[in-house]
């Protein structure tokens, strides 16, 4: 046992004494969460927006009050004609144009239909729209308070107020992030750690010690598993005090099921560094085989619902595309292990399958 | 004859078609040098990571310190030591924490591991450096520092993988000064090399061609037998019979 901790220490200077890469992997989670959090969402603020007044009355100079009043919008400038448009929106100085009729006052106080054009920057369509809406909105409630017109048809395009899409985007990828990470932390970096001592030479006494080879490779991975659960309680943390996640179900279920991802992808690093012999190998292995299939087939960025067949039977061997479903079921919906025991089952039966794998291969020999 | 440290019988290992060492036979007392000579790919290493169960002979059979390396390679590997060609200790570590780690995973106590660090670093003259980082000490120490920790837990027998590799002249000599005191205790050493000056330095040697012993006796035998000057001129002659 002596030989198992003094090991176990040795491991652990290996990654405190490599100060840029502990620190990275340290605070990782914890950036990713904040950047996905922050830079991810599909909400708009700060529309840089033109209005184009070719005769500025009262009722036009209320518009762009309007606008410059929300929080959402910019007024860049009042031009009289559409003449400067085009160049605003190549450099990007104008990402949204509202251009008024001329004597806009006085159709307005008319019967006939007011033409009012709405620009918008559409380069990404998803923020286009987002956009659009809310234009759209600000100038239906300011026609209809200028006019005082009965009847006219009134929509409310504002889907955004009644659903934040900000909260509702964490819950999506907080877990991912979490699956994410542990497959660096765990898999690439035990994966090149083994791997690095092959290269050393180190593996080779190690493997002529009395040291059993399950020894050596519980000793390499023990201090992974700390630090990927300090990963998991960081991301979680960030996930719950910034952005307010939802924690529905069992927080202990929660964090065992973490565990058990921490093992499955600590396997993972295993058998990928048995099949590798230098570091760069391993990491490309790593980066390849692991966090591709973690990001595009776990459900993670794309619906598995929307995937043909043949890909929506391979996501079935990614570990991720389980341990998503089990994460989410418990802080989204509050599931038990009740709901979840057959994908823990598959998780365990995973896990279980690759340590022998590795094992047995690196104790069989290092050629 | 004293003690058998090493006792190879017909020891044989195939890479599928490719024979690289072939039914190979020798002997090594306790408290004997020997040195294993080959050209590059002779057979050397895998004839030596045979005998310390890094692989399994096809053929053939080994014990080590009185123990069958196939079947009895937990007991073998307690009793052996072993260092490779490429330098074997942690970089990011210290001298201490090293030879700390080493004694550990060979099961010494503590006191044990103070004494003989002790020991070890007054006989290289490295006690200056214990708390330095094994980065920071020169190559030559390095090795030197590499064997002593591989002869931390006193095994019966000793393994040597082309150690004086890229060292300067003086630090070989210090280096087989090291293995002349260890045999002295009654271990035995068994050794690779390229350098044929070294070779003389052996008790007994082997030279290994394309997989099978070609020579074995003391270095003055081998220079009989081939009515050579030098092992030099044997060794030249063994493995490139159209010169010399």
């Amino acid at each position: 046992m002596s030989a198992f901790s003094g090991f176990v220490r040795k491991e652990t200077y290996h990654i405190l004494r490599d100060r840029q890469t502990f620190w990275i992997l340290l605070l990782m989670p914890l950036v990713q969460v904040l950047l996905f959090g922050y830079a991810v969402r599909t909400d708009v603020s700060n529309v840089r927006v033109a209005i184009v007044d070719p005769t500025p009355s009262t009722a036009t100079r209320a518009l762009a009050a309007r606008f410059a009043a929300s929080s959402r919008f910019q007024v860049m400038a009042v031009y009289p004609t559409t003449a400067l448009l085009d160049a605003g929106f190549r450099s990007g100085t104008l990402r949204q144009a509202i251009v008024l009729p001329r004597d806009a006052e006085r159709l307005m106080g008319g019967t006939g239909a007011v033409p009012i054009q709405l620009i918008t920057d559409a380069a990404d369509p998803n923020t286009g729209s987002v956009m659009q809406a809310y234009a759209t909105a600000i100038i239906q409630r300011w026609f209809t308070e200028s006019t005082a017109r009965p009847g006219g048809v009134r929509f409310d395009l504002s889907t955004r107020m009644r659903y934040n899409p900000t909260l509702e985007s964490v819950n999506l990828f907080v877990p991912g992030l979490i699956a994410l990470v542990l497959t660096i932390i765990s898999a690439m970096m035990t994966a090149i750690s083994i791997t690095r001592e092959k290269e050393t030479g180190t593996m080779e006494m190690l493997l002529v010690s009395p040291l059993h080879p399950w020894a050596i490779v519980a000793g390499k991975v023990a201090p992974y598993v700390v630090m990927g659960f300090a990963n998991v309680l960081l991301a979680l943390g960030a996930a719950r005090l910034v952005f307010g996640m939802p924690m529905r179900g069992n927080i202990v279920l929660l964090l065992s099921e973490c565990l058990l991802y921490i093992l499955t992808s600590l396997a993972l690093g295993i058998v990928i560094s048995t099949q590798s012999s230098t570091q760069r190998t391993a990491m490309i292995a790593a980066l390849a085989g692991l966090l591709l299939p973690t990001l595009m087939l776990s459900g993670f960025i794309f619906p598995l619902e929307s995937m043909p067949t043949p890909l929506r039977l391979l996501t079935n061997i990614v570990p991720a595309r389980w341990f998503l479903l089990i994460v989410r079921g418990i802080m989204v919906k509050g599931a038990g292990l009740a709901t979840l025991w057959r994908e823990t089952v598959i998780l365990f039966g995973m896990t279980a399958l690759l340590l022998v794998m590795g094992a047995r291969r690196l104790a069989i020999r290092l050629d | 004859m004293s003690e058998i440290a090493i006792d190879a019988r017909g020891l044989t290992r195939r890479f599928g078609k490719f024979v690289a060492v072939n039914d190979v036979t020798f002997h090594v007392a306790q408290g004997e040098v020997f040195g294993f000579l080959g050209a590059n790919g002779a057979g050397k290493t895998t004839a030596m990571r045979m005998l310390i169960g890094l692989l399994a002979p096809s053929a053939g059979s080994a014990t080590v310190a009185g123990h069958d390396v196939e079947h009895d390679a937990e007991a073998v590997r307690r009793r052996i030591g072993y260092m490779s060609q490429k330098f074997s200790l942690y970089d990011d570590l210290t001298v201490q924490e090293n030879i700390t780690l080493y004694g550990g995973i060979y099961g010494l106590s503590n006191a044990q591991i103070a004494q003989r660090t002790h020991a070890l670093l007054g006989r290289i003259g490295l006690e200056h450096a214990r708390t330095e980082l094994v980065r920071r000490i020169p190559l030559g120490w390095k090795q030197q520092l590499a064997l002593s920790v591989a002869l931390l837990h006193e095994p019966k027998v000793v393994f040597l993988d082309e150690p004086t590799g890229g060292v300067d002249p003086i630090t070989r000599r210090r280096f087989w000064e090291l293995i002349y005191e260890t045999a002295a205790t009654g271990t035995a050493v068994l050794v690779t090399t390229h350098y044929l000056d070294e070779a003389e330095y052996c008790d007994r040697l082997s030279i290994m061609v394309d997989g099978a012993i070609a020579a074995m006796g003391t270095p003055a035998e081998v220079k009989d037998r081939f009515e050579a000057t030098s092992l030099d001129e044997v060794f030249l002659r063994l493995t490139r019979p159209g010169a010399a």
